[in-house]
């Protein structure tokens, strides 16, 4: 057994709540459960509220509010989970609620970095743990007995000298008056019941049955539809509009431009466009209707950039440029200058948009005094920092509500329309629901930026590593990581950034830097691999071997055991080496995000096509709080790593997006999935660390490496499929 | 404005719209039927994906004024309880991930199976392939159409 500190502010504590009082909301999950079974409709009367994420009600039903933003990650399902482990508390009689913001009672409610669980679990379990405490406590002067002969299990609290049961509803009234212990034991990893099961999503049965719970359906009586206008090009802003035509068409009540600009932006405030165009309506086919109608002057007012110049520059750079060496161990240039055998190549992608399947959206309610903001961001409490410069209110007035995200993956960190449904709700003086196009939100901005990478290599004649040079530049920034693998693997080591400038707003996308990273290292490793004349698994355990041993510098970001780990897991789980005529196998593997992923992918020829059939992954991730959802997320990241790699770019001509909408921005469909994956965890007791991005970016490089196996073709520029694979490759 | 009579989920709906308002504005914004949803507006992904008389229809570019007196089909209709096949396939497989899509998923999958009782691996490919998720959900979408097919 732990024993850990209690972390908690006592004012969030010792509270009892009648239902119906201030601040309860009851989530679907409850409504639909008990709709079921019409005796249980009526709800208790009232509701004891042990600490911020734990509520029993007498009957033994408990609350546990999930705090941070639900993205399709399932931290809805597994944060609650880990609360309820600790509370000892059967899941049948948990329902959860999606807490609202509130810094007085939660850390980082933020959806992002993969970092939920691994930043939650601490103070999860302490929360479960403190309120078990309590109970058995409460129980304990109950019966005048020794705490240390109670034991919990399900919900129900036993003297096991006496055999006397309680059940938490029963004893919760009187554990609230308990004060708080300066410690709490929590429960041996062996001894967890939930933690690592198969727990289905809580709100998987609202979701197949189309319950309104995402940004998009939510309503409030009488609030107004708006929808707005953004420049068509980047460099653009507008000049000037003509509405008579609009203003007298069915439906629109309102024309006029908001302004969201603050003066003290944060992160999160990435936006290209900050004055825009909005019209307001009762419906929302009659709204699109007038956005066509409107007739709108742009003008230029920087550069309106072109994507061979994208090229260009980024060619340029990689070749002639210099910027910032962020470390270099031993000679590299030296090294290479006599090795026998120097490998030089040049790795490229293009931006990419988020496209979460729901577009941006937000509901406002602003009042003089006070504001309401309700619906899908990743970052709320940066929203409210920024709403509050914008209305012109404290913080302490701006209330955020957090609905379920039709996906983000970074979009949503970047709460512009947000802000923008706030500024609408300002100058119309009531509420308001913003809606996007998916054109509007394809075209606005917060990019996957375009990188390109250089690595040169030196081999020895035994086919060892003797340098290795990462040379990284993007539009903006740079993609490298300095103390990621290689470094830290071998003597001469150097990574050099150059960021290039772009008027396109860029930010972060699933799995920020290390989705185009991986590609390049593991497919720049395959090569190695095969020059050297090495499986390409055993070269890279050469190289963590050397890590093991006699690690260079004391920087490096990974574990060279857990990254030798995986690769290990998924040779043995692939049958790794075992020649199979018409299959053709690549791998890869990377560690981002606390985790570590490595994945064998199988190809096979149909006719003129190339088929996935089968991608085997194996992840580090520390304990698995949830199987079945931890398995989901590796299987999503596959899909989504692949899609995104075979097919998808952005492409801008004169500033312009040149896609806009599915019919020309292309996406894995159903037919192009593999036909199978399977996962594979590492048994783990330690930390839990991430899991929603981690497996992304590894795929990528597995699916290039097993594609120049079919093709005999390397593929160095994304999209693999439609890219010119020549484009940049001079240094072939 | 027009006004039309729906018969929406087994009921007779009135709604006053233009004859090209897309149905699914019609269920959205008239009827406050929020299940169905919007996410492309051309017909390319899916997720409006509703039954006009039992067979899948992209509701976002298909006029009200086109209904007639086909019976149309949400999500929300699709059972009473969400005990549907299909419904209950999803759950036992864990489908979602955001769940923003699985409305068009399974509205596709339902329709599927209404014409075609044991789709082959094939089929199923074949008549998901319209209906986009970008979470890549879409092996256990294809289980749980296996699971609904045995127990339809």
């Amino acid at each position: 057994m732990t024993v850990a500190k209690t972390k908690f502010d006592r004012r969030s504590f010792l509270k009892t709540m009648a239902v119906g009082g201030g601040g309860l909301m009851l989530g679907f999950s409850w409504f639909s459960a008990l709709a079921k079974d019409p005796k249980a409709a009526n709800l208790p009367d009232e509701i004891f509220e042990i600490n911020a994420y734990i509520k029993v009600h007498p009957d033994g039903k408990v609350t546990i509010l999930s705090p941070n933003p639900e993205i399709g990650q399932n931290v809805k399902t597994s944060m609650p989970l880990i609360v309820a482990e600790e509370l000892d508390v059967d899941w049948n009689d948990v329902r959860v609620e999606q807490a609202p913001l509130d810094t007085s009672k939660y850390t980082r409610q933020l959806a992002g970095g993969s970092q939920s669980i691994r930043l939650g679990w601490d103070s999860l379990r302490m929360a479960g743990a403190t309120a078990k405490l309590l109970m058995v406590t409460a129980a304990a002067q109950e019966w005048n007995a020794d705490i240390e002969d109670l034991t919990t299990e399900k919900g129900i609290i036993t003297n096991t000298n006496t055999g006397e049961t309680i059940g938490y509803g029963d004893i919760a009234s009187k554990a609230v008056s308990i004060p708080i212990p300066d410690e709490v034991p929590l429960k041996d990893t062996d001894d967890f019941t939930l933690i690592g099961k198969n727990i289905k999503n809580v709100d998987g049965f609202e979701i197949v049955t189309g319950k309104p719970l995402f940004g998009y359906d939510f309503t409030r009586e009488g609030m107004t539809l708006a929808m707005i206008i953004h420049p068509p090009a980047f460099g653009m802003r507008l000049k000037s509009y003509d509405d008579t035509e609009v203003r007298s068409m069915p439906g629109v009540k309102d024309v006029f431009t908001i302004d969201t600009s603050i003066d003290d932006p944060q992160w999160s405030d990435v936006n290209a466009f900050n004055e825009l165009i909005v019209i307001t309506g009762d419906t929302t086919w009659e709204i699109l209707n007038a956005k066509k109608a409107l007739e709108v002057e742009w003008e230029a007012v920087s550069e309106l950039e072109n994507s061979d110049d994208h090229m260009r520059k980024l060619a340029d750079a990689i070749q002639n440029g210099s910027g910032n060496m962020e470390r270099v161990d031993g000679d590299p240039e030296a090294v290479a200058a006599r090795a026998p055998t120097v490998i030089e190549r040049t790795y490229t992608a293009p931006f990419l948009p988020h496209n979460p399947m729901a577009p941006m959206n937000f509901f406002a309610d602003v009042k003089e005094d006070s504001a309401d903001l309700i619906g899908p961001v990743q970052t709320p409490e940066q929203l409210r920092t920024s709403a509050s410069q914008l209305l012109g209110l404290p913080e302490e007035n701006i209330h955020v509500d957090m609905t379920r995200m039709g996906g983000g993956f970074g979009r949503r960190l970047y709460g512009n329309f947000g802000l923008e449904a706030a500024a609408i709700s300002q100058k119309i003086g009531g509420s308001v629901k913003l809606i996007y196009t998916r054109e509007d939100d394809m075209t606005q901005g917060t990019y996957r930026p375009a990188y390109a990478i250089k690595y040169k290599a030196a081999l020895d004649n035994d086919g060892s590593l003797m340098s290795f040079q990462a040379k990284g530049t993007g539009m903006p920034g740079d993609s490298l990581y300095a103390n990621r693998y290689p470094a830290g693997t071998l003597d001469h080591y150097s990574c050099e950034k150059i960021p290039i400038h772009t008027n396109i707003s860029t930010g972060a996308w699933r799995a920020p830097s290390s989705n185009f990273t991986a590609s390049a290292e593991q497919c720049f490793m395959d090569e190695l691999a095969e020059a050297a004349g090495k499986d390409p698994i055993e070269f890279r355990l050469d190289l963590f071997d050397r890590a093991m041993r006699d690690p260079v510098g004391e920087e490096n970001d990974y574990e060279a055991d857990r990254y030798a780990g995986v690769l290990e897991l998924v040779r043995e789980k692939s049958n790794w080496g075992q020649e199979m005529p018409g299959v053709y196998r690549g791998v890869a593997a990377y560690f981002s995000y606390g985790s570590y992923a490595a994945q064998v992918v199988d190809l096979v020829k149909e006719g003129d096509d190339i088929k996935i059939q089968k991608v085997w992954c194996a992840v580090d991730c520390g304990i698995v709080v949830n199987m079945e959802g931890a398995v989901n997320q590796v299987e999503g990241c596959i899909i989504d790593g692949l899609g995104h790699a075979m097919y998808s770019e952005l492409t801008f001509n004169d500033g312009a997006p040149q896609q806009s909408n599915f019919n020309n921005y292309r996406i894995m469909r159903n037919s192009e999935a593999p036909a199978e994956i399977e996962v594979f965890f590492v048994e783990s007791d330690t930390h839990p660390t991430g899991l929603g991005e981690p497996p992304f970016p590894p795929i990528m490089p597995a699916y290039a490496n097993a594609l120049y196996k079919a093709t005999g073709n390397r593929y160095y520029n994304q999209p693999y499929l439609v890219k010119d694979q020549t484009m940049l490759a001079m240094h072939r | 404005m027009p006004t039309y009579t729906l018969n929406i989920n087994g009921e007779e709906r009135e709604v006053d719209a233009s004859q090209d308002t897309p149905l699914l504005w019609v269920l959205r914004d008239h009827l406050n039927l929020l299940g169905t949803k919007y996410a492309c507006g051309i017909a390319q992904c899916g997720s409006c994906t509703v039954h006009l008389d039992g067979s899948a229809i992209r509701s976002c570019t298909f006029p009200v004024s086109a209904v007639r007196d086909a019976e149309i089909t949400t999500i929300e209709g699709l059972s009473e309880n969400g005990d549907h096949p299909v419904q209950q396939a999803w759950l036992e497989h864990d489908v979602s991930q955001c769940g923003y899509c699985q409305a068009g998923q399974i509205m596709t999958a339902a329709a599927l199976l209404n014409q075609n009782a044991d789709p082959s691996d094939q089929e199923i490919q074949s008549a998901m392939n319209g209906i986009l998720c970008r979470c890549g959900t879409y092996l256990r979408i294809n289980k749980a159409i296996k699971t609904a097919a045995k127990n339809s």
